[in-house]
């Protein structure tokens, strides 16, 4: 099968990269071994969240940030390009009305009452910004699993907020009626509170319970397809503003992003194929001329102009440790760097400390083309883009959507710009 | 591969996005989901008894194996887990029936307009699901009285360079001869000799309804049938994307067949528009397509979906001039080859559809695509729109149905 461009990956990184290319007329394929990390976490595009303590504006840290960390993705990229990858999600993501931007970071809780960090947010988790302070309400439901409203809001009150803001926070449980059902996940609840009768019973279990001036954080739970209508429903029947904190998996948010993307690509006249895992490629001299895919038949060529490699890090199998210790890139065994020697160590004591190993990756060119440890480009029609890329340690720096989003961006403009 | 296939749930890091991709665990709460009866559930198996009857809510569509970025079989090991539930309890005498395509057929096939008469008798069917406990509501294709295999008997396939063997499944022969008809006059018209070798159900309904003995005779019999014309270097075509599936796959992963023949067959095995996408990628299909002035849904079936090859017929169809193929995003239609048509289980098939029943109304009042068969029956039961393989709009395109 013949294509302009192959995206290997269908995470943020792989969705970025194939939408942008097939919005410019190229024929796209997607193809990946699965569903990619958009339901694992949070929808908010972190770029930087924390360089030594709490980033206030990304746009002023990147600059030193980069300059600090020679290894990190964002040394490849200028502050301009990741401007306009935000930009450009954005207007894509339209329904969600995404909130900020590179200037100030906005401070929104966790599920554990963390305020974290983050330059984007949809419209549904914009009034939870802890800046300014205020008085939050959380709302847990009983039956659902892993969001504990007591223990954010205690957290919460307890953390310190930047320039001295004041967050008064209290929790409050709701046992709203499940159909006998007593094992309800997130996405369970989501599609309940799609449910006009649901809301109805959720508004009129809580309004009493509300106190003047309460801003109210429900979990993110509220609709998959109709968000924006629940919440204002909501907010109209409790008379409150209504915000979402990201719960653990399945990411409610990551599903509606993924659906936005996925059917954003399908208009785009994108193809998208899940479950068929790259194994193989083709190649001549420095160019990769097709990706080899595993089908229920027999091995399947894909073969284009310009490949994407989007499949992520070691939690997604973009990046593989084995039991020998050796470290390998998975689809085409690229050069690897940042991977410890044998005789130092991969991992801290503590769980959030810096791994020696989470900077392992591939290194790339300013195209975000794979290179050798000379230095020299690997494939000249291949981008790595997301988590595989080497010298971020997102989870710490909370910069994890950030970079798929940038990078994936970055991947397609080398592809557009690229003279064949 | 027991073991490999068992074994993949140790990749299972319980991310549950299998969970949130399920559409029957949406539908009922009678079925937990993939990831709870699968690879959670699967340890408490170990001892011999299956803990409960959830694992039979599912339908083995298939898509939480598709959607899992840690390369789980969970579909897979459900349906394992499906069969040894069944061997300990006793197949009912329903799930014996309707599994075996071939054998209604030919009880059918004969008698045809009294059998399309009692199907569609409502006291009889009334009665059908007091006694066997098929739901009266359930979509059952019309027998068409002819086989195809009867007309393939009288069909000349004219010489050619290269030859192609035809692979039509039960569902064909039975019920769509003209799908049979029209997959042979295409691939005709690109040049092929199409060989029909005689063909017996290739056991997949035994498979999905917990019958792995016999399934395994009928995939293996299919296979040997097969298998001559593999190592001759035929591709073995088939329209029915499930059946196809069953013998590039599904009999090796989950029944655990492992003989040459079907190593050769599932090799050479291609669904209809993967050949034929295939050969227009060589520049070898022909493209004198008319144009079809229509907009039509298309929707991509589960098992389809399954093949891992994407969606060729959208390749294909976009080859005829001025059609328009809506491509649905909607996931299961429900039927699952024989779940849909059981009364406990009736309507958890519809509610799973209703989605795409919805959208295939929206896209056009009198016509949708899809590659399955009874998917497509079951899209017509649900939508009543009249649901076609992509195959009958390229015939048509090639004016073939006027000659």
């Amino acid at each position: 099968m013949n294509y302009d461009a192959v995206v290997i990956g269908a995470g943020l990184a792989g969705l970025t990269a194939a939408l942008r290319l097939a919005e410019e007329g190229q024929r796209v394929l997607v193809v990946a071994k699965g569903v990619g990390a958009t339901h694992l976490a949070p929808a908010t595009i972190d770029v930087l969240g924390y360089d030594n303590g709490p980033v206030e504006s990304p746009e002023r840290a990147l600059p030193e940030f980069a300059a600090a960390n020679s290894a990190h993705p964002y040394r490849r990229l200028s502050v301009e390009l990741i401007r306009a990858s935000l930009d450009w999600f954005v207007a894509r993501l339209g329904d969600h009305g995404y909130r900020g931007g590179l200037e100030e970071n906005l401070l929104l809780p966790t599920a554990v009452g963390v305020p974290k960090p983050t330059a984007l947010v949809p419209a549904a988790m914009a009034a939870g910004d802890l800046r300014t302070g205020g008085r939050f309400v959380f709302v847990g439901f009983l039956g659902l699993k892993d969001f504990y409203p007591a223990y954010l809001a205690e957290n919460l009150a307890r953390a310190p907020l930047p320039g001295g803001a004041s967050v008064a926070a209290r929790a409050v449980e709701l046992a709203p009626p499940l159909g006998g059902e007593g094992d309800v996940s997130s996405v369970g609840f989501a599609r309940r509170f799609e449910q006009p009768e649901f809301r109805e019973s959720v508004v009129r279990e809580l309004k009493g319970r509300l106190m003047p001036g309460e801003i109210v954080g429900f979990p993110a739970v509220l609709g998959l397809e109709h968000t924006r209508e629940v919440m204002q429903e909501l907010e109209t029947g409790l008379g409150h503003p209504v915000f979402e904190v990201p719960t653990l998996p399945p990411s409610v948010q990551g599903l509606r992003l993924y659906e936005t993307m996925t059917t954003a690509l399908r208009r785009a006249g994108a193809r998208l194929v899940v479950g068929s895992p790259v194994a193989g490629a083709e190649t001549s001299g420095k160019r990769l001329e097709g990706v080899v895919a595993e089908t229920a038949g027999r091995p399947l060529a894909y073969r284009a102009k310009a490949f994407v490699l989007a499949t992520g890090g070691f939690a997604s199998g973009g990046l593989e440790l084995g039991s020998s210790l050796t470290v390998r890139e998975t689809v085409f065994d690229l050069p690897l760097t940042g991977v410890p020697e044998a005789k130092d160590a991969r991992f801290a004591t503590g769980y959030f400390d810096d791994h020696a190993i989470s900077r392992a990756g591939v290194a790339v060119d300013e195209k975000l083309r794979p290179v050798d440890g000379e230095g020299r480009v690997v494939y000249e029609n291949l981008h790595v883009a997301g988590a595989t890329l080497a010298g971020a340690v997102p989870w710490r720096e909370a910069s994890g959507n950030g970079l798929s989003l940038s990078t994936g961006y970055a991947a397609a403009s080398a592809i557009l710009e690229s003279p064949s | 591969m027991t073991e490999l296939i068992r074994d993949s749930l140790d990749h299972c890091v319980k991310c549950t996005i299998c969970e949130s991709f399920c559409p029957y665990s949406r539908a009922t709460p009678l079925f937990p989901g993939p990831k709870y009866v699968g690879p959670q559930g699967e340890r408490y198996r170990r001892a011999g008894a299956s803990p409960d009857i959830s694992v039979d809510y599912c339908s083995g569509c298939g898509i939480c194996t598709q959607v899992c970025p840690q390369g789980v079989k969970i579909a897979e090991i459900n349906t394992r887990a499906r069969a040894r539930l069944w061997e300990e309890r006793g197949i009912p005498l329903r799930n014996q029936l309707i599994a075996r395509p071939s054998v209604l057929g030919r009880l059918g096939t004969p008698v045809a307009p009294l059998a399309n008469w009692t199907l569609r008798n409502r006291l009889l069917r009334r009665l059908g699901e007091r006694l066997l406990g098929v739901h009266r509501d359930a979509p059952f294709p019309r027998f068409a009285g002819r086989t195809f295999q009867r007309w393939a008997r009288k069909h000349v396939s004219p010489a050619a360079d290269r030859s192609v063997v035809y692979f039509h499944a039960c569902g064909t022969n039975y019920y769509e001869p003209a799908v049979g008809r029209m997959t042979v006059e295409v691939l005709e018209h690109n040049g092929f000799h199409v060989e029909i070798p005689p063909q017996d159900c290739c056991g997949l309904p035994l498979q999905s309804n917990g019958n792995f003995p016999a399934a395994r005779a009928y995939v293996r019999r299919l296979a040997a049938s097969l298998a001559p014309y593999a190592r001759d270097g035929h591709a073995i075509v088939s329209n029915s994307t499930s059946c196809g599936l069953m013998l590039k796959r599904e009999a090796h992963e989950i029944l655990d067949v492992e003989d040459e023949d079907l190593t050769a067959v599932s090799e050479a095995t291609y669904d209809l528009c993967e050949f034929l996408l295939l050969l227009h990628e060589r520049g070898e299909l022909r493209t004198d397509f008319g144009p079809l002035a229509l907009t039509v849904p298309y929707h991509a079936p589960c098992q389809q979906q399954g093949h891992g090859i994407g969606k060729p017929a959208l390749d294909l169809l976009a080859l005829i001039p001025e059609l328009r193929v809506i491509e649905l995003d909607a996931d299961c239609c429900g039927i699952a080859g024989t779940y849909g048509l059981k009364k406990e289980k009736y309507e958890i098939s519809m509610a799973v559809g209703e989605r795409l029943f919805g959208l295939v109304r929206e896209a056009h009042p009198d016509l949708a695509v899809c590659d399955s068969e009874t998917c497509r029956w079951q899209i017509e039961h649900g939508s009543s729109v009249r649901a076609v393989h992509p195959v009958e709009l390229l015939h048509r395109a090639y004016g073939l149905d006027a000659a």
